[in-house]
């Protein structure tokens, strides 16, 4: 029975090494765990050494090598979830299904597992099912929804609302997961038609002069990074290399971001015409959309719109009637690291490889997946050139700042009214952004998720641009009424410890002796000498490869500089513990008493 | 003929072949830059940091960078040297180091690091981890207690068909060292040899040989690492 899960998914994706994610994946879903058997069989039949294949599987928090239940409950421990009432789900989660958190329960039935953001900040707390999403958990719905396992029903038939009501017209969709779009821009707004630019404007233009609109618009890669997307088509374009690849990073993972699963799914058309568009321009033939595993749920219904492509022309052969321009998209899963959203760990995923970024140079344009010119771009950015192809790169930079055009998705969670998707031009402020999403005493705001920064309201007349607030889009908002070292600051440097890929010396080593200082200063044991260490070993991260590495102390190191005095309070009761000991100060009570005059 | 580049190295003027690594570079030119995870005639993977340079205001890895024309690179600075030597502190955190019973002692790159950057109590507390001990292997043994994670041996151990002896097992700072039960236990002497002589620390030992080489006679008793370089 199992085997037969495991060689026919070997068999699906024949026998490729660069497939070994899918397939372990499936068996993963199949079978709940991947068997010492299974391992072994994988193994030989695409002659890799047993440990080739655990390295892999050992790397990805969805794979395991450990039953994990009929049906495996991974709970999203994040910051929101918890300021959303996480704790009592996931006691409510416990009682019923007789484990704890980190086990299955003795039937087998159902485990139980924390899990980082899951992309669904903005209705927390949120678990996900045998990869299937339940929002707005409450002690209530935990109860019925273990009482639905234990009759062993169906996880699709276990949602219970019928939400939005958008434009996806699922009605699978439509019951797991709200959108909460609030406001939307010129790259949101439904008024375009899908597949206009591909059949009324890419036959009439030059790969070159397609490139040349996008660097007129000025537009930056929105992860985070704000690479200039004209210039990385171009230096793929001029890169030589018998195939070149579009990938488009769908692996959202830094939390409190959300805004590419809501793209996915109300505007899917528009981020495949993107891509058609992007691989035009750079001469690829296959787009690959990385999509990370949380989104597994969206998976089926992504792969209904790309087969409505084909049946249009907007994919595959002569495309547009372009005669020679051949392009096709697959979806690949990943498996659970939010280091794969770095781009060149995400091509390593790709190839079914345990996600380690690479070393740069060279970079992805020059030698990418499958050592090809490869361009990865952000599911928004993609979004957004289609509609710089229709309304031209000079409409484009006309919004948002000189510097920094267009518009930015916001995904805003937390402390406010009115949490969801914000589509906005670049140059507001952080006031700005209170004021739209309804936040009132707000002790700070976490910009760019964990890896940006946590400011006060001192710079909140700060600015939204690539020469100030750089952001993924990120925005968490906390009240006075949180506690932001000991509930943000802890969990999102328990975040980086789980996410590091453990390369870089630096990374891995370092984030857990920042952490237990932390833990020395919020037990009240701290000294001032323990502030000027975590200041100075700040710099040794900037010596690590990535991003992650780089930012991974952020959430310490912006805290220790916006909120000094929330560290100083700790260091209170410390003061007596103060090190460097003063032998004079320490015997000149009893050297007075002596009348005796110390002699060193 | 190969082209040439010019650049500089802490002011110092230096030539190059165009297209080989800041190291190489460096290395030609007589001046030592601190390597742990790299070993020559094995793809560089920049993951020990130590080699960290400066360059154009970026911290960049020599191992791993080609050199460029016209590059001015930050190489022995006080600051970088007490990144290095903290770098090194941390690899002595990490893992349980106790050289005066290693048996790889005087013969260890880690060992010889620290004392060339003259470090005495690390600035890290000791996190005095749990590791195990592999000696299910018939050719080695693997203590993961002094391994510092730098790949060498999953880099350059492979058999015939390019699978690999070695991987990393999980990630972050449980990542670790496994040796294939398979292709371990058929592993060639040659193969087994080389794995011994690839690690920079003690992790990797040949088993039924202790100390083959007489302490006194080891490689950094009389000389410190990177003695072979003048400056």
């Amino acid at each position: 029975m199992e085997n037969n899960t495991v060689h026919s998914a070997i068999r699906k994706y024949n026998q490729d090494k660069m497939r070994l994610m899918d397939i372990l994946i499936e068996i993963q879903d199949n079978e709940n765990y991947i068997s010492d058997d299974a391992v072994r069989i994988i193994s030989e039949k695409l002659e890799l050494s047993l440990v080739d294949v655990e390295q892999t599987i050992s790397f990805y928090h969805f794979l395991s090598k450990e039953p994990q239940g009929k049906y495996t409950i991974y709970l999203n421990n994040s910051i929101v979830s918890n300021m959303m009432g996480r704790q009592i789900v996931a006691e409510t989660f416990e009682n019923e299904a007789g484990c704890k958190f980190g086990e299955v329960a003795e039937d087998g039935i159902i485990g139980l597992f924390d899990t980082a953001c899951i992309g669904m900040s903005d209705q927390e707390p949120a678990a996900l099912i045998n990869g299937n999403v339940f929002i707005h958990l409450t002690p209530f719905r935990v109860k019925e929804i273990v009482r639905d396992m234990r009759t062993g029903k169906d996880v699709k038939k276990m949602h219970t609302s019928y939400l939005d009501g958008g434009q996806n017209k699922s009605e699978y969709l439509n019951s797991a997961v709200r959108n909460n779009i609030m406001r939307m821009g010129p790259v949101l707004t439904d008024d375009y038609n899908p597949g206009t630019i591909i059949m009324n404007n890419l036959p009439q233009l030059t790969p070159e002069q397609v490139i040349e609109e996008i660097k007129t618009s000025n537009i930056r890669g929105r992860g985070g990074a704000g690479f200039p997307t004209g210039l990385k088509w171009e230096f793929c374009r001029i890169a030589k290399g018998d195939k070149k690849y579009i990938l488009c990073n769908a692996d959202e993972g830094e939390p409190g971001t959300y805004k590419d699963r809501v793209i996915l799914t109300e505007r899917p058309k528009l981020l495949f015409e993107g891509m058609v568009i992007a691989g035009y321009s750079i001469g690829a033939t296959e787009g690959i959309l990385y999509l990370r595993y949380e989104y597994k749920y969206l998976k089926h219904y992504l792969e209904n719109a790309l087969e409505e492509a084909r049946g249009k022309n907007l994919l595959g052969n002569d495309i547009g009637g372009i005669k020679g321009f051949n392009f096709d998209i697959r979806i690949q899963l990943g498996a659970g690291a939010y280091i794969c959203g770095e781009e060149s760990a995400l091509i390593e995923s790709i190839e079914g490889k345990r996600g380690e970024p690479r070393d740069r140079p060279p970079y992805p344009v020059e030698k990418g997946y499958n050592d090809c010119p490869t361009v990865v771009n952000n599911v928004e950015t993609l979004c957004s050139v289609v509609k710089i192809m229709l309304k031209g790169g000079e409409w484009y930079s006309s919004l948002g700042t000189p510097v920094s055009t267009g518009t930015k998705v916001l995904n805003i969670s937390g402390d406010c009214k009115y949490p969801g998707i914000y589509e906005v031009e670049w140059g507001l402020t952080i006031i700005d952004i209170l004021d739209m999403v309804g936040a009132t005493d707000v002790q700070a705001i976490q910009v760019g998720g964990p890896s940006g920064s946590l400011i006060g309201p001192e710079e909140f007349d700060r600015k939204l641009c690539y020469s100030d607030l750089v952001t993924g889009g990120s925005f968490i908002i906390f009240n006075f009424n949180r506690d932001l070292l000991k509930n943000v600051v802890l969990n999102f440097t328990d975040f980086f410890i789980e996410e590091s890929c453990g390369s870089c010396v630096p990374c891995r080593s370092m984030i857990p002796l920042f952490k237990q200082k932390l833990e020395k200063i919020l037990s009240g044991n701290g000294v001032a000498s323990d502030l000027e260490d975590l200041q100075s070993w700040g710099k040794l991260m900037k010596t690590n490869r990535c991003g992650l590495g780089h930012t991974a102390a952020n959430p310490i190191l912006t805290s220790l500089k916006n909120f000094r005095y929330l560290y100083e309070e700790k260091l209170e009761r410390g003061k007596e513990y103060e090190t460097g000991f003063n032998l004079e100060q320490a015997v000149s009570e009893s050297c007075e008493a002596t009348t005796r005059v110390p002699n060193f | 003929m190969a082209d040439i580049i010019n650049f500089t190295i802490d002011g110092k003027e230096c030539v190059a072949e165009k297209g080989i690594s800041i190291l190489q570079a460096t290395q030609e030119n007589d001046i030592y830059i601190p390597t742990l995870c790299n070993y020559e005639g094995v793809k560089p993977k920049g993951s020990c940091r130590i080699c960290t340079i400066r360059t154009n205001g970026q911290f960049a890895t020599a191992c791993t960078t080609p050199v460029a024309d016209g590059m001015e690179i930050e190489n022995n600075t006080e600051e970088i040297n007490d990144l290095r030597k903290s770098i090194i502190e941390l690899l002595f955190v990490e893992g349980n180091h106790f050289c005066p019973a290693c048996e790889m002692s005087g013969d260890c790159e880690l060992q010889a690091l620290a004392y060339r950057f003259q470090m005495m109590v690390p600035r890290f507390t000791f996190q005095f981890p749990k590791r195990d001990i592999d000696a299910g292997n018939p050719k080695i043994l693997m203590d993961c207690n002094r391994c510092i994670r730098c790949k060498r041996c999953i880099r350059a151990i492979k058999d015939e068909k390019g699978r690999s002896v070695f991987a990393f097992y999980r990630r972050g700072e449980n990542i670790k060292v496994h040796i294939d039960p398979e292709l371990g236990s058929k592993l060639t002497d040659e193969l087994a040899e080389k794995s011994v002589t690839i690690c920079p620390v003690g992790a990797i030992l040949p088993r039924e040989k202790g100390f083959r080489i007489p302490i006194g006679q080891r490689k950094f008793d009389h000389e410190p690492i990177g003695s072979e370089y003048k400056h």
